[in-house]
């Protein structure tokens, strides 16, 4: 495309942002949680398998592993921060009253950080308590 | 006819449903069942944080036939959702986004993510006959 052909500065297509002049750290944000996700959400189904059925203090002694209880703790990061970012646009797409998508995104974005912090709170108590 | 009144795209009540359209709202769905289901995560944590008797409650729960109708249900969501996901991050490299390598992949996905949740199950069986 040669110079001056469209309507946007060389600065404006340097930048690379388009006129919402955001998006790109949500996008870039929701493949980093998916991609760690994948081998997470494998250790944790192999994990809960094999604590099927099992008793008490043989869950705490898995929790209670340093390496495990790390594992958790990502687990958790990842996927309250992947399924936020995905709730929200499913909202942007479907919500158009806006008072209703506000409260909407609100509402989402404050229960993933609560349930992710009463989930962490819990990692630490099995691991430390 | 006010702009409120116009029919959206893309459109859906004249549209054949097609595998790949089926596929992407199934990816959607499985999403927000997920989300929904780290309720689960959540309170099996927190059992387990508050002690032996909130831990085993909840372990008898999920042994009920809802318990279990809820975990199946979030088995195949999960490993729907991985498989598809891997699916969108291929496309994301620019692969996969011809017709053939979208439905190829699409059924791939439906055969994977399936074929994951019955090994899942038959593992968590053969686990608790172990215990």
């Amino acid at each position: 495309m040669t110079p001056g052909s469209e309507m946007r500065s060389v600065l404006g297509r340097v930048r690379g942002l388009g006129s919402a002049k955001e998006g790109v750290a949500h996008w870039w944000a929701q493949r980093l949680t998916a991609v760690a996700l994948v081998p997470l959400c494998l250790w944790f189904v192999a994990s809960v398998i094999g604590l099927i059925g099992a008793p008490y203090p043989v869950f705490v002694a898995w929790a209670r592993n340093p390496i495990d209880a790390v594992l958790l703790v990502l687990l958790i990061v990842a996927t309250f921060h992947h399924a936020q970012l995905g709730l929200q646009v499913v909202i942007e797409d479907y919500v158009h009253h806006e008072p209703t998508k506000l409260a909407s995104l609100l509402l989402i974005k404050g229960a993933a950080l609560f349930l992710g912090l009463v989930s962490l709170w819990a990692v630490v108590r099995l691991a430390f308590g | 006819m006010s702009a409120s009144d116009r029919p959206l795209s893309p459109h859906l009540q004249i549209y054949r449903p097609q595998l790949t359209t089926i596929l992407s709202i199934t990816h959607r769905a499985t999403g927000v069942a997920l989300a929904v289901g780290t309720l689960l995560l959540t309170c099996w944590l927190i059992s387990a944080a508050l002690g032996p008797a909130n831990y085993t409650g909840l372990q008898r729960f999920l042994a009920s036939w809802l318990g279990i109708l809820l975990l199946l249900g979030w088995s195949w969501s999960l490993f729907y959702h991985l498989c598809n996901g891997i699916r969108h991050l291929v496309w994301d490299t620019g692969h996969w986004l011809d017709l053939k390598g979208c439905y190829a992949s699409g059924y791939g996905v439906l055969i994977v993510s399936t074929a994951l949740t019955a090994i899942a199950w038959i593992a968590g069986f053969t686990s608790l006959g172990h215990s």
